[in-house]
């Protein structure tokens, strides 16, 4: 083979592994792409039933119950609009009433949410950014204050914890 | 009067830096013997007075000293000592502390093992990394000083997020850094090769001991936090393509192409241009993780703070290094003269295949991760490009690669023989079908693409047995004689074999795990009895437990099998006392390879609570085979041929240190 036709094949391998890798990526995207969307987003864009979003608020102040089993359901408000949420699983270990959530999955037939996934906080103090900035974008944000809620009450969660 | 020694020597550190990032390369763009000599001094002082910071922090830490800011936000008096160390990197300040220190701690390996190198190299090299310390030194201090101190100190800290108190996550960032930084002495090797316009196959055995033992630290580092998250998010996953995870698999895919490419150029004096790129690349993409960890751009676990000035500031640097780095690289690559021809198949050929598919499935991983960034900045549009996205581009990538990987060192240099090649494969190829044979037979009903993929896994396996069955003659000749002849191997080739097996184990882990795991989520009262898998297991009831720092409420299973009791199981649900965060302890129990997995939701009134089970057959196999990939890693660096080196240009450096 000459050094010529050696270039060839290797840029001829080359194009074609980068071709394939692109064609991969814009496939997968047309179809692997997750929204976030915002009760209100989710209303303004009347989300058709069954597309795939992500949903995320804060969880309304009484609004959990449980259903039979490990089925949970509230409501993720961004406190303009509500959504209802049905959730099969076991909820993250910070997952409170009044606190930011993320939530994935597709509004069903009757309306409500069907979530798969509701996505874990790992610290007491995080806001998922998505929701903080949904609520900033909505006027509803309150500067840091449910942070510095959620440190001031820390104290009296840790004594209910003991004297449990 | 701790904290501000050591935030004195951080300043000393930094003007030591700035001095060794002029001097020596002055000198040697001078040939001034004089001053090329003060980089080594330098570069171990420097070392010398971090590490003396570092420490300082950590004696804050062990005195709870909660004057200092960074040691009141992140520990706490009763937390136990292990915590209280490992604290000093579970926070940013800190873990930038520890990422100059591992940066000073390199640049110090490079001014004692490197002393065969030439010169002018070695005092460019020196001055290329004090260049990185000045600017991450210049950070610390500047946004992220860890010794601020507090007017009125509080009498107890805020504590560890708790999820941060456990073994893994004491051991994962230390890992995990030396695997990022150590790519930062690869870099600063091309950098000053680039400088001063000169590349050779001896460059490339310099630079690959280094490369090889980053690599190693990164496999071990990304593998822990991998098992931690498993254990310790209760989840139940062990790789979610989050993208601080893809942050550090793609320095480690670049790490992995450039580890190939290396033995090309220092074999056959060819790539050069490409794996100089390469070492670029890879340390440019580590620093591309340190920004989308530490800039807050994305939140999770690893953001600790959202500081903008930090962001830009990163931002700043990655831009400097990368753009530089990339600036010089078009300016010079002109000028290296490439050798070496190889026909397409060949040894060379198949690394060259390596690395396009390596750089491909890097390409695809980092798009996937910046792409979400990118159109949130360009159009406000929020969007999460998760695991499906990932297993539809990645995977379809890999699969080539895998089934090429025996291929590989069965081909000679220069010009290969493919179908001598493939014959020396059968007896791997047929074994590997048998097993897909098998796994089908066993698992009629299950996913159609998972028998492949274990095949694929046991082809990996069986093909680096065979590489060195066939380099030992091991089954041509007597027992005693082939034996001898594995023995003789070099250490490099049972290195390869090892990492490449390594890879198989991790392969099967992956797919068995995937295609046959078996989940339960229901729940339970004191009493009941769930079934997964063919193992029942009975909730027994409730005790308390106190820890020195929290305090568990721990579900007692019992396992049994056909009747038969085979042990217990104990998740918890824990609640720390200093911030009343409750996180979930897992109860794991490993029989082989696989593992029950179970873990303990919320109660649920009336005395029942949520319960998370699972069978993860040949689960640990996915880090028992980044281990072996680690072993290999660590035997190929202990080649004699890494020791001596080459016969011209003498010993390689800091093979003693990567140990």
């Amino acid at each position: 083979m000459t050094r010529k036709q050696r270039r060839l094949v290797l840029i001829g391998v080359a194009g074609a592994i980068l071709f394939s890798a692109v064609g991969l990526m814009l496939v997968a995207f047309q179809d692997n792409i997750v929204f976030f969307n915002s009760p209100s987003d989710v209303i303004a864009n009347k989300t058709a039933p069954g597309k795939r979003i992500r949903l995320g608020g804060l969880v309304q102040d009484g609004s959990v119950e449980r259903l039979d089993g490990t089925t949970v359901r509230f409501v993720v408000t961004d406190t303009s609009n509500d959504l209802p949420v049905v959730y099969t699983g076991l909820l993250p270990d910070l997952f409170r009433e009044g606190q930011g959530v993320v939530t994935e999955g597709a509004i069903g037939a009757d309306g409500v949410f069907v979530a798969d996934t509701v996505l874990a906080k790992h610290d007491e103090t995080y806001m998922p950014r998505e929701v903080a900035d949904a609520l900033k974008k909505d006027g509803h944000w309150m500067g840091d204050e449910p942070q510095e809620a959620a440190a001031n009450d820390m104290p009296a969660k840790a004594n209910g914890a003991v004297t449990q | 009067m701790i904290p501000e020694l050591g935030h004195y020597a951080l300043v000393l550190a930094l003007a030591l830096a700035l001095a060794q990032s002029v001097i020596p390369l002055w000198g040697a763009r001078r040939g001034d013997q004089a001053m090329m000599s003060v980089g080594p001094a330098v570069a171990l002082a420097q070392f010398a007075f971090v590490l003396f910071a570092f420490a300082m922090l950590t004696v804050a830490y062990l005195q709870s000293d909660f004057s200092v800011v960074n040691v009141w936000e992140n520990s706490h008096s009763a937390k136990p000592l292990l915590y209280k160390i490992s604290g000093v990197w579970g926070n940013h300040e800190g873990s930038m502390v520890l990422w100059v220190l591992i940066l000073a701690f390199f640049g110090g390996l490079v001014a004692v093992f490197g002393n065969n190198l030439p010169d002018t190299l070695k005092a460019t090299t020196l001055s290329v990394q004090a260049w990185i310390s000045a600017v991450f030194l210049l950070f610390v201090l500047g946004t992220s000083n860890p010794f601020l101190r507090i007017a009125n100190a509080p009498a107890e800290g805020r504590d560890l997020n708790p999820i941060l108190q456990d073994v893994g996550l004491a051991v994962h960032p230390p890992l995990l850094y030396a695997g990022y930084v150590g790519f930062s002495i690869a870099f600063s090797f091309a950098v000053a090769a680039l400088i001063e316009g000169r590349v050779d196959a001896a460059w490339a055995r310099w630079v690959r001991p280094w490369t090889l033992a980053a690599w190693c630290f990164l496999t071990l580092g990304i593998a822990v936090g991998s098992y931690w998250a498993y254990y310790e998010l209760g989840w139940g996953g062990w790789w979610f393509w989050d993208p601080v995870e893809n942050a550090s698999f793609l320095p480690w895919l670049a790490g992995t192409a450039l580890l190939h490419s290396a033995i090309v150029m220092e074999k056959r004096n060819a790539l050069k241009v490409w794996t100089i790129l390469l070492a670029i690349l890879t340390f440019s993409l580590s620093l591309l993780g340190t920004f989308l960890v530490r800039s807050g751009v994305l939140t999770s676990v690893h953001a600790f703070a959202s500081d903008p000035t930090r962001g830009v500031f990163i931002l700043l640097i990655l831009v400097l290094s990368v753009g530089g780095a990339l600036s010089l690289f078009a300016w010079r690559a002109g000028s290296l003269r490439s050798g070496g021809l190889f026909a397409p198949i060949s040894r060379e050929g198949a690394l060259v295949l390596n690395n396009l598919l390596l750089t491909a499935a890097c390409g695809v991983v980092l798009v996937g991760t910046l792409y979400p960034l990118a159109l949130e900045a360009l159009t406000g549009d929020k969007i999460s490009v998760g695991a499906p996205f990932f297993d539809a581009t990645f995977a379809p990538i890999m699969v080539p690669l895998l089934i090429a990987v025996p291929f590989g060192p069965m081909l000679a240099w220069k010009r290969g023989d493919l179908l001598a090649a493939a014959q020396r494969l059968m007896a791997a190829a047929g074994l590997a079908l048998v097993v897909l044979i098998a796994t089908y037979a066993l698992t009629v009903g299950g996913p159609v693409l998972a028998p492949i993929g274990i095949g694929i896994g046991a082809w990996l396996i069986l093909g680096a047995i065979s590489e060195v069955t066939f380099r030992s003659k091991l089954f041509s000749s007597p027992l005693s004689t082939g034996l001898r002849r594995a023995a003789g191997l070099p250490r490099s080739a049972w290195g390869t074999a090892l990492a490449h097996m390594g890879l198989g184990v991790t392969v099967i882990g992956i797919v068995a795990v995937t295609a046959y795991e078996t989940e339960k989520i229901v729940s339970m009262t004191p009493g009941k009895t769930l079934d997964v898998a063919g193992y029942e297991l009975t909730l027994e009831g409730f005790s308390p437990r106190q820890g020195p720092n929290y305090r568990d409420q721990v579900g007692h299973f019992t396992i049994r099998k056909g009747g038969a009791e085979i042990g217990t199981l104990t998740p918890a649900r824990r609640i720390y006392a200093a911030t009343g965060m409750p996180t979930t302890e897992t109860g794991i129990r490993t029989m082989w390879f696989s593992q029950l997995y179970v873990s303990l939701g919320e109660a649920q009134g009336d005395g029942a609570v949520a319960v998370r089970a699972y069978y993860k057959p040949l689960v640990t196999l996915i880090w028992l085979g980044a281990v072996v990939m680690v072993i290999g890693g660590v035997v190929s660096l202990s080649d004699r041929r890494l020791r001596v080196g080459a016969p011209r240009r003498a010993r390689a450096p800091a093979v003693q240190a990567a140990e």
